[in-house]
């Protein structure tokens, strides 16, 4: 006797395959209200964790894990706001990676190598406070493109210019990593 | 048959059995066992009243085994067949174990992982693992008068796939339904966290006698939420006793030591190090089997300044852990002491001086964490109380990825993604025609494949030929809530399917578990077929607690009919279960399960429906 794979132990399709903002409850937006998001999040998983289902059948313990991963993807990306952003733009059509030949303002090119050489300089004169100075205008610069993201995401639904904001923040996560592997090197 | 216990009001929901779970401390050193009993987790002592079992096992020529103090009684006079710390070996190969030179065993490189030639025969760490688990086990068992429904082990946070795979199968090797791996500085989190109502951020500062593990946790409301982790899975305790060991050599001048008169000085070691937690200097003085006499005196401060880097060494996992959470040190509320090697003044006084603050201790670091885990295995094998509803959300700790052209690492699933987790990625073929393609799976977080943990490789055959760059293979990683890893690969581009499955075992082949389940048969007397009848009556009478705990509180999400052959499967399964049956047990259980997948499909959907009641999307 084979079970029947469309009737039973598979995730409510329906529930499943909500938007990350409807799994949460939450308006499909870039601002976000953190607390609503956590209080949200454990509420969910302390739902449907594996840990509430260790006792349970092996069916239900694999939807758990399913649903749990879930919850944990959806609260990944919710979570900071680059990846909302980006997620954002995905549920408008807009794949920011694959459009990430689109050149970028002169000016933000320029910021770019002057920030790419002073981790080069911090790094060869293994000077950690020189990579925490860059941190930290790092911060601001992220700072700044979020509240921009804030107006065109939120009130302007400028899509084209909220993937060019969404690709210059991209570039500082990337140099904030590098600047966590600089600071690792220095520890070591 | 499991014995009744009598719950205390109020203790549980259910009018239900109270399910005998523990929660086992798997130590390099020392290992634990505790349970919850009415309500209290408590550490299940040894007949002599004796917490701490040594991790040390002795394979005797006769066949016999000597587990704990009297094995570790035995290190000097039988080191080749005295096995310690043998955590060190768990999920390794032999080049990835330090201080090989000084340890006294004969050891066999195998595939894999390394194993230890003994007067019982060639011994894998996982064998050796599974004796002081058994002996574990047979402890509880005996304290709490009946079988284990399961058990919790706990694994150094920082443990890779390899080595959790290995534990593992240690216990199942001993006989333990693993109800789940827990990390160890989790686990010291759980046990302080409720003990003491904490809120906000903690850090966990493990260091156990071979592993080092750094955890940043955030408390709130009952959710203790793994924000990174980060460590050393070959620093402790250990480390310090072969600083010492090889200054007691330096500063007697003497030359290599016998395998016998090696294990005397790491004794001494341990002994000295131990003594200067509260003394200022200690005196080592004793005449080796070579003649040679040792006569110095120890201070604190030599201590510390010869240790120095080992402690310097735990701090910068320590940073890294606090740079991946996206915190500094001014954010960390408390940071808890874990491991017998925190006794040390001088770690306390750095892990002090890093925080800015005095570390937490009130806890006995040596049992925190076999509390901890008790608390888990006690929820997770059913006996969850009224209100006891705190949850647990833990990361993994080493990023996962797949080799790609020119040796390098494709990162899949980064470090300190929340588990259970799961991630895709689509890779395609470099050549015209090729119909396979070779998957490997890699754990760490350096570029180059040489520099990471190979966990497992395999190729996926049956791609249609097509030219390079068109097939469409779609690689899937998943993480379950041990932190273990299966993964999958199938051809997209044509909708032709090729698939495989694979779990990663750097601990042993399933195979190789019957074997050794056998072997352990032939002369340990243990009779496994009762025990795996008795093992499946325990999750058969889990199994029918369970739905009816499920029918009670969502009976209504079944029409008649629906419940009727729910009904009829319960009571199908219940009447085998006092019987002898295995084969009959066993098809009853799976009926049982068929019969109740929908209903635990609509019961989750209504448990997210419920979390999200009352929360229609609202506006900000």
């Amino acid at each position: 006797m084979t079970p029947d794979p469309t009737a039973s132990g598979l995730p409510d399709v329906e529930l499943f395959s909500r938007d990350h903002f409807e799994l949460f409850a939450l308006p499909r937006r870039f601002v976000i209200d953190d607390r609503s998001l956590e209080s949200r999040y454990h509420e969910l998983q302390s739902s449907v964790h594996p840990d509430r289902h260790a006792s349970s059948p092996e069916a239900e313990r694999r939807l758990s894990m399913q649903w749990s991963t879930r919850i944990n993807e959806a609260y990944r990306l919710l979570r900071t706001p680059l990846s909302r952003a980006r997620y954002l733009l995905e549920l408008d059509g807009i794949d920011v990676a694959a459009e990430n030949n689109t050149a970028m303002p002169a000016d933000f090119l320029m910021q770019q190598m002057e920030w790419r050489e002073a981790l080069d300089e911090a790094r060869d004169a293994r000077d950690a406070g020189a990579l925490d100075e860059l941190a930290r205008m790092l911060r601001h610069a992220r700072r700044d493109a979020e509240e921009l993201l804030v107006r065109q995401l939120d009130t302007e639904h400028d899509t084209v210019g909220a993937a060019a904001t969404v690709r210059r923040m991209m570039f500082i996560a990337r140099l904030d990593e590098d600047i966590a592997e600089a600071h690792e090197t220095l520890d070591n | 048959m499991a014995l009744l216990q009598i719950a205390e009001p109020g203790e549980s929901t259910a009018p239900h059995q109270h399910r005998l779970a523990a929660g086992i401390d798997l130590g390099t050193t020392n290992s634990l066992v505790a349970s919850v009993r009415n309500g209290v987790p408590v550490v299940l002592n040894d007949e002599h009243g004796r917490a701490l079992l040594p991790s040390v096992v002795r394979y005797l020529a006769d066949g016999s085994t000597v587990i704990g103090h009297a094995a570790r009684a035995a290190q000097a006079l039988d080191p080749r067949n005295t096995i310690a710390s043998v955590k060190r070996f768990m999920g390794r190969g032999i080049a990835d174990v330090a201080h090989v030179e000084s340890m006294p065993y004969v050891f066999e490189d195998a595939p894999g992982m390394v194993r230890l030639r003994t007067a019982q025969g060639v011994k894998s760490p996982v064998e050796v693992s599974a004796d002081i688990l058994r002996a574990l086990r047979e402890r509880a068992e005996a304290s709490l008068g009946g079988p284990l429904t399961g058990a919790v082990i706990t694994v150094p946070a920082y443990f890779d796939d390899a080595q959790r795979q290995a534990t593992k199968d240690a216990a199942r090797l001993a006989g333990l339904d693993v109800l789940r791996l827990l990390n160890e500085p989790t686990a010291a989190a759980i046990a302080y966290g409720l003990d003491n109502a904490s809120e906000g951020i903690y850090a966990v500062y493990d260091l156990g006698g071979g592993t080092f593990d750094i955890s940043i946790l955030k408390l709130s409301r009952g959710v203790f939420e793994v924000l990174a982790t980060s460590g050393d899975a070959a620093l402790g305790g250990d480390d310090f006793d072969h600083r010492v060991y090889c200054w007691l050599i330096e500063a007697s001048r003497i030359g290599p030591p016998s395998l016998e008169d090696m294990r005397t000085l790491y004794m001494e070691a341990r002994r000295a190090k131990e003594a200067l937690s509260a003394a200022d200097d200690v005196h080592v003085g004793l005449k080796l089997s070579s003649g040679d006499e040792i006569d110095v005196r120890l201070t604190r401060e030599a201590f510390a300044a010869m240790t120095k880097t080992l402690v310097d060494k735990t701090l910068v996992p320590t940073r890294k852990a606090l740079r991946d959470a996206g915190l500094s040190v001014e954010d960390v509320k408390g940071v808890v002491m874990v491991g017998g090697a925190t006794r040390m003044p001088q770690v306390q006084r750095a892990v002090g001086e890093f925080f800015g603050q005095v570390p937490l201790t009130n806890l006995d670091p040596d049992k925190v964490v076999a509390i901890g885990a008790a608390i888990q295995a006690n929820v997770l094998a059913g006996n969850r109380a009224a209100g006891e509803d705190w949850l647990l959300l833990d990361v993994i700790p080493l990023s996962l990825g797949l080799e790609t052209m020119g040796g390098l690492v494709e990162k899949i699933i980064p470090r300190n993604s929340t588990i259970p987790t799961a991630r895709a990625q689509e890779f395609t073929t470099y050549r015209d025609g090729q119909t396979a393609m070779a998957i490997h799976v890699l754990q760490g977080e350096r570029e180059r494949v040489s520099d990471c943990r190979s966990l497992a490789r395999f190729e996926l055959r049956g791609i249609p030929p097509m030219v390079a760059g068109a097939a469409r293979i779609r690689v899937a990683f998943q993480v379950d809530a041990d932190g273990l890893l299966a993964v999958s690969a199938r051809e997209l581009g044509t909708g032709i399917e090729a698939r495989i499955e694979v779990k990663p075992s750097y601990g042993l082949g399933d195979d190789e578990v019957a074997r050794m389940l056998r072997d352990g048969f032939d002369h340990v007397q243990d009779d496994i077929a009762a025990r795996a009848l008795a093992e499946q009556k325990v999750d058969a009478t889990r199994l029918i607690d369970a739905t009816q705990t499920a029918l009670a509180a969502d009976g209504d999400l079944l029409d008649g009919a629906e419940r009727a052959a729910v009904d009829a499967a319960v009571r199908a399964l219940a009447e085998v279960v006092e019987g002898d049956d295995t084969a009959a047990l066993r098809a009853a259980v799976e009926m049982l399960g068929r019969a109740t997948d929908e209903f635990a499909a609509r019961r989750m959907n209504r448990g997210i429906q419920r979390a999200l009641a009352g929360r229609s999307i609202e506006s900000l």
